[in-house]
């Protein structure tokens, strides 16, 4: 029976859903699908209605079934094969050829004022089988042993996951006066370091009795810890390249750095103050470097020592002078990467209560407005604003470019002032181009017309106007890039890569192929320049998109 | 003949709960079943309105008296269907073996106090099973879904709707018409009757609205007004108790009669009434307000579908009910857990311990034997003490011990002894082990008692042998190879193995469907496995082949364990049966019938002589192997339960559930004594240290908790008035027993296992 064929898919995508839905019934269109699928050409209104809440109810029974399975397979994963289970249980015979071990693509397709949800089944040569070469071999399975616990401390290796979660370090920072609970005590009890033993901190939290009291935050690190903080840091301000990546990757990736951030954080800010007077560029670039490593070390929270991060990458995006022979170093490739380590900041801690993004947007604007700015924070300020993103861009620079212009031409175009100037401001005159012209040419309205824009932005008009022509052009280009890759995210695995995707995890990415077409459906593409299809039948389906869990499954490499 | 006579328990029990075998009955039968049903029910109600003040007594007398009674009438009419049905030779033996067993009744029947006559009319083998049976049938709660669904081996067609003829019969209660536009006002009218009495009484009284709810909405379905129904349930399923949701589920899918007719949800609803315990001032108000108002209706739902256990004392407080609702049947009748219950160890046997060994140890080791003696010695004279709430030795028979089990004794006193003592400060180490590329196949883990085996069940239908022990596993050599050895040799058994066969892990293949109960046997000798495809098989871990394929449950097995002393085992599944195996038995010895629901979980108690089982029905159920009877009813989950545990001195219990929740009983009063919060997820393991100090507990949401349970137990004061009422009080602050939490890396815990010096074991399957 056709019904069938569409009792797994449902139940999956209900079982997906919220849970709580418990009144939904499949629409009677569906049935209506069904049955013309099996040639039963006119199914009356109620018939279908009463099929449907028939079916409805059905599949709620089986999908309660199969979630005992997945409970007995100690899963929170619902699988086909629980499906398949609970309607052996039930004397159905099981659904055949849906196997997947991950989700199943299902697509949706519209038309002709009917929708239908469908499993796409190519046609797969045999040919291109047989020569694909063979998926890994699945690994067996084995058995490993490791600590989860010594005498009540937690060990901080690799097996274990890190010692402080992000959310209970972030608990701590926020509300270090709640009463800790005996589950997080024994995690305390780490942190107060692998030197006190656990029966040490457990004796103190007897004497403690029922007065709960602050725990004392320390500052001791372990040995290892002492050891492993002083490699870190000479690798990352030595000399050695290759060190360095390593010790940058390690900050990066490392779960368990929780309690040496707050050195980490002075060494930073502490640092950038030194190396800023003595104009060392070198240092500066690995210390903003090192800053970029913990941000992005997903284990951290960095909240609490952002007051010293900041001022830090503040310092290298605005500093009037940051290296010795400003006009033959490049300290304006520093002030972009701090710039952009600044926009990355404001994306991830800037709350409402901390208002760091409006805080720093102030500060740029308020010394960029300064008439006696020079030209190294000036370009600081313009590149750290224009990090922030295009709204930005489009508020505060867009509309001073004409005042910008015209400071620029003073110095381009006047008398020979320094050659330091002439540097700075040739570099503001690039940066501006740069950010503005690709914001200009997603909001201006066309034609891009040279006097036009000398009319809007004055001095810098005309240049704008051909890196606007250039980014629109750009823009052409990527979009059609785009449109392409988003095609072939839709596109939908075949059988044969999701069976063995399901067996091996890991398949070579595979060029995907023009839509196959089902032979009831036709395929119209909204994207201009795909060649239609001939003959268009009485009804059409467009195919709009897989679900996003599909597409998401399917980019497993 | 042995086998007939259990085919006719199967028939015969079947009869009792009317249900008929696969639609073989003709009409007459039928009928007949709805008479004794209607027979049933009205000594159910007798019993129900003479429980007055001190109406355990009362009871108890009157129950006797209708045992052997309807006994004697069920065996008539065994006879009289086996006639019809040409089973003359049955007819024969079921005639011989009910006048012989009458001169042998007082041997086992005697011992579980004189009901035993249920016994009487059974062979030896099932006898106690059938007296359970017929008690409960006499309680007037007829487990008709759970035993139509056990099936009769030789008859079975798989016809899948074998409960579908007693449905009729089952609905026809709700055949009584009522307005049905009524239905919501009389609802509102006593919710708000509700709402307006005294705050002691409220609580108490809201207990009512579940039940009502539901037998209201079934009945409105069964009556075709639909319509109706789905705005009933809209309107009021918001009110419930949030632990109902579940139900509420399956019942809100249920919109028209067909969908009635095998639907397990309403045929627990309408077979088992909704035990509901209420204080006498309580219930006296509620009779008074629904006469007043000549509310028929829900006077009539109250009168039929519900069991009002009435108690003489204080209203209950709404935290206390909380405690020990949520069940699919409501509360346990106070009547249920009254049994005494022989919860002590059985004594050791003596073993001479050979202490030369030992000695020459000693003597290596200055200042050792002073500690080890005493500890002995104490061991000894406890072991020689008969303890008063044991069971007899020779209660159930037990195994003999072989020699090799007195050394596997020997060498377990010998590790007790560097035992590590526990306590809330002094916490065990933990081992994890992760099963890796599992593809989220692990669906069972089992550590033998010496920690030296890992057994895992997939969902591949494989199950697979480790050794953690630089021991590898080998297999026994092939016939031909074993006739050249030389038997009289020293270190035979060592020849025997094959050398060649040596590796770390075993694969065994037989199943048909995931595995998903495993289980190893006390001497590491065999392996259990029960599976999806409804047998459980039992492996020899000599030859790493499958011995016998155990098959009886037909649907899935959820669970299977050894018993502590081998031999025995049991078994439970989606049939909602337990049963009890011997090994070399191919047909169970006990089915334990009576759970509303899959029976999730089975444990055997640490004296071998009770089973425990966790059911879906969010019930734990004690039966007595002895005589099959259900000792204990434990309520107060709130979901399905998944993980059962025994304190090592057998006097406590530990349950998980989906709910995320432990509760902690003590066995002899019946009654829950803890309830342990912190897991936000399915608790799949529970074990308690060798000496019982600590509780573990794994769950799916990858964290292993350690409980002080010490604490736990001192903590509970039992006066006499709470074990006679089984109102308590639970501590409200249970973090303060959480000793630690461990978590591990995406890896839910699934297998939880003390060493013998108390370390303990994690097993989970690495979900990446």
């Amino acid at each position: 029976m056709s019904i069938r064929t569409a009792l797994c898919p449902t139940t999956a995508m209900a079982e997906e859903r919220r849970p709580k839905q418990c009144t939904v019934v499949l629409p009677t269109e569906s049935m209506k699908a069904m049955a013309e699928s099996i040639g039963v050409g006119q199914l009356q209104e109620e018939s279908c209605a009463a099929l449907s809440e028939e079916v409805s109810y059905r599949i709620k029974e089986i999908a309660q079934d199969a979630l005992k399975f997945m409970h007995h397979g100690k899963r929170r994963k619902l699988m086909t094969s629980d499906i398949d289970h609970a309607l052996k249980i039930k004397n159905v015979e099981p659904l055949y050829g849906f196997q997947s071990q991950e989700f199943i693509p299902f697509r949706f397709a519209s038309g002709g004022g009917r929708e239908l949800h469908f499993y796409e089944e190519k046609e797969v040569d045999l040919s291109d089988i047989i020569n694909t070469p063979l998926p890994r071999v699945p690994l067996d399975v084995s058995l490993k042993a490791h600590w989860l616990s010594i005498e009540g401390v937690q060990p901080a290796i690799p097996e274990n996951p890190p010692p402080a979660p992000k959310e209970q370090q972030k608990a701590e920072s926020t509300e270090p006066l709640k009463a800790v609970k005996p589950g997080q005590e024994e995690e305390g009890s780490i942190q107060k370091g692998q030197g006190a033993t656990s029966a040490e901190a457990k004796g103190q939290c007897k004497k403690e009795g029922l007065i709960r009291m602050k725990p004392r935050s320390t500052h001791e690190l372990s040995v290892e810890q002492q050891l492993y903080y002083k490699e870190i840091t000479e690798a990352c301000v030595g000399s050695c390249e290759a060190k360095r990546a390593e010790a940058l990757q390690s900050i990066a990736t490392d779960p368990g750095l929780y309690q040496m951030l707050p050195r980490f954080s002075t060494f930073i800010s502490e640092g950038v103050r030194v190396n800023v007077v003595q104009n060392n560029l070198a240092l500066l670039i690995y210390l903003m470097r090192m800053v970029k490593a913990l941000m992005d070390n997903p284990t951290l929270y960095l909240e609490k020592y952002l007051h010293e991060l900041i001022p830090a990458v503040v310092t290298c995006i605005v500093s009037k002078q940051l290296c010795l022979r400003p006009d033959v170093d490049n300290h304006w490739a520093l002030r972009d990467f701090a710039a952009r380590l600044m926009a990355q900041s404001c994306k991830t801690f800037s709350t409402t209560t901390n208002n760091i993004q409006s805080r720093i947007t102030k500060t740029f604007t308020k010394s960029w407005l300064d008439e006696k700015t020079q030209w190294t924070t000036r370009y600081g300020c313009i590149a750290g604003l224009s990090e922030l993103g295009p709204d930005v861009i489009k508020t505060l620079i867009i509309p001073r470019l004409t005042i910008e212009g015209a400071r620029i031409k003073a110095v381009i175009e006047g008398p020979v002032v320094s050659n330091i100037d002439k540097i700075g401001a040739d570099h503001v005159q690039s940066l501006l181009l740069k950010h503005c012209a690709s914001v200009i040419a997603k909001t201006r309205p066309l034609p891009d017309n040279m006097e036009q824009y000398r009319v809007d932005y004055g001095y810098l008009g005309p240049m704008l106007c051909s890196h606007v022509v250039k980014a629109r052009a750009q823009a052409a280009l990527q979009a059609q890039q785009v449109n392409r890759t988003t095609l072939t995210i839709t596109q939908p695995r075949s059988t044969l890569t999701v069976s063995q995707s399901g067996i091996g995890g890991s398949v070579g990415s595979r060029t995907p192929s023009i839509i196959k077409v089902p032979s009831s459906l036709t395929l119209m593409s909204t994207r201009p320049g795909t060649p239609t299809q001939p003959s268009p039948p009485a009804t059409k389906y467009i195919v709009m998109a897989t679900s996003a869990g599909a597409s998401s499954t399917q980019q497993v490499p | 003949a042995w086998y007939i006579l259990s085919h006719i328990n199967l028939i015969e029990k079947q009869r009792e709960t009317k249900g008929p075998p696969n639609g073989q009955v003709d009409l007459e039968v039928e009928k007949k079943e709805i008479k004794t049903e209607t027979s049933n029910d009205g000594s159910g109600n007798n019993n129900a309105n003479s429980s007055s003040p001190g109406s355990t007594s009362l009871g108890a007398t009157s129950k006797s008296p209708t045992g052997p009674a309807e006994d004697q009438q069920t065996l008539l009419a065994v006879l009289q269907f086996l006639k019809r049905n040409k089973l003359n030779e049955s007819v024969d033996i079921l005639r011989r073996e009910a006048g012989l067993s009458v001169e042998i009744d007082d041997s086992p029947g005697s011992a579980s106090g004189g009901a035993g006559s249920g016994g009487a009319s059974n062979s030896t083998v099932d006898g106690g099973d059938t007296n359970s049976l017929l008690s409960r049938v006499s309680i007037a709660i007829p487990a008709a879904p759970a035993v139509t669904a056990a099936p009769v081996p030789p008859k079975v067609t798989a016809s899948g709707g074998e409960d579908q003829p007693d449905v009729n019969v089952v609905l026809s209660a709700y055949s009584q018409q009522g307005d049905p536009d009524l239905y919501p006002l009389y609802y509102n009218g006593l919710k708000k009757f509700i709402e307006s009495v005294l705050d002691c009484h409220r609580a108490e009284l809201s207990q009512v609205f579940y039940p009502l709810f539901v037998h209201m909405y079934l009945e409105l379905v069964y009556n075709n007004h639909e319509v109706e129904a789905k705005q009933f349930f809209e309107k009021f399923s918001g009110d419930q108790e949030c632990y109902y949701a579940e139900d509420l589920r399956i019942l809100s899918g249920m919109t028209k009669k067909e969908h009635m007719k095998g639907n397990e949800t309403m045929l627990d609803f309408r077979t088992s009434k909704f035990v509901l315990r209420i204080s006498r001032d309580s219930y006296q108000l509620l009779k008074r307000h629904l006469q007043e108002r000549q509310n028929n209706q829900i006077w009539n739902i109250i009168q039929e579908h519900l069991y009002i256990d009435i108690f003489d004392g204080m209203p209950r407080s709404k935290s206390q009910i909380d405690a020990m609702s949520g069940s699919l049947a409501g509360e346990a009748k106070r009547d249920a857990n009254k049994t005494k219950v022989f919860y002590g160890l059985l004594k050791e046997p003596e073993i001479e311990v050979p202490l030369d060994d030992e000695d020459e140890e000693a003597e290596n080791e200055e200042g050792k034997p002073k500690k080890k003696k005493p500890k002995k010695d104490s061991m000894g004279s406890k072991s020689k003490k008969q303890d008063p709430n044991a069971p007899q030795q020779t209660r159930i028979p037990l195994p003999e011990l072989k020699d090799s089990d007195k050394l596997d004794k020997i060498m377990n006193m010998k590790e007790a002894a560097k035992k590590i003592r526990l306590g809330s400060d002094n916490l065990p180490s933990i081992c994890f082990y992760t099963f890796l590329n599992a593809y989220q196949g692990l669906t069972a883990v089992d550590i033998t008692d010496d920690s030296s085996l890992i057994a895992g069940g997939f969902a591949d239908s494989t199950v697979r042998v480790w050794s953690v022990t630089p021991k590898k596993l080998r297999r026994v050599k092939s016939a031909a190879d074993l006739s050249n050895i030389d038997k009289e040799s020293d270190d035979v058994l060592e020849r025997i193995m094959d050398e060649k066969t040596a590796s770390e892990s075993k694969i065994l293949y037989g199943h048909s469907g995931p595995v998903y109960g495993i289980s190893f046997s006390p001497d590491r000798n065999y392996l259990l496995s029960s599976s999806e495809d409804g047998t459980v098989r039992l492996w020899s871990l000599q030859t790493f082949t499958c011995l016998v394929g155990y098959k009886g449950h037909n649907y899935p097995v959820w669970d299977t364990q050894f018993s502590p002393y081998g031999y025995y085992f049991v078994s439970g599944g989606h049939d909602r049966v337990a049963r009890l195996w011997a090994t070399d038995h191919y047909q169970p010895l006990r089915m334990f019938a009576g759970h509303l629901a899959d029976v999730t979980c089975t444990r055997f108690h640490p004296n071998s002589n009770y089973v425990a089982t966790g059911s879906a029905d969010r019930t734990i159920r004690l039966w007595d192997v002895l005589n099959g009877n259900c000792v204990r009813i434990l309520t107060g989950h709130k979901g399905p339960i998944h993980s059962l545990a025994f304190s090592p001195n057998g006097k406590f219990m530990a349950s998980g559930a989906t709910d995320g929740r432990v509760l902690l009983w003590d066995i002899g009063h019946g009654l829950m004594i803890g309830e342990l919060k912190g897991h936000t997820d399915t608790i799949y393991a529970l074990r308690f240290s060798r000496d019982g100090e600590i509780l573990a507990s794994g769950s799916m949401d990858n964290t292993v908790k350690l409980w002080d349970t010490l604490k736990a137990f001192d903590d509970v004061e039992l006066d006499d008035f709470t074990a006679a009422t089984g109102h308590i009080h639970l501590p409200e602050n249970s973090q303060e027993l959480l000793l630690g939490s461990y978590t591990t890396k995406s890896t839910p815990v699934i297998h939880l296992h003390f060493t013998r010096r108390n370390l303990l074991l994690a097993a989970g399957a690495y979900n990446p």
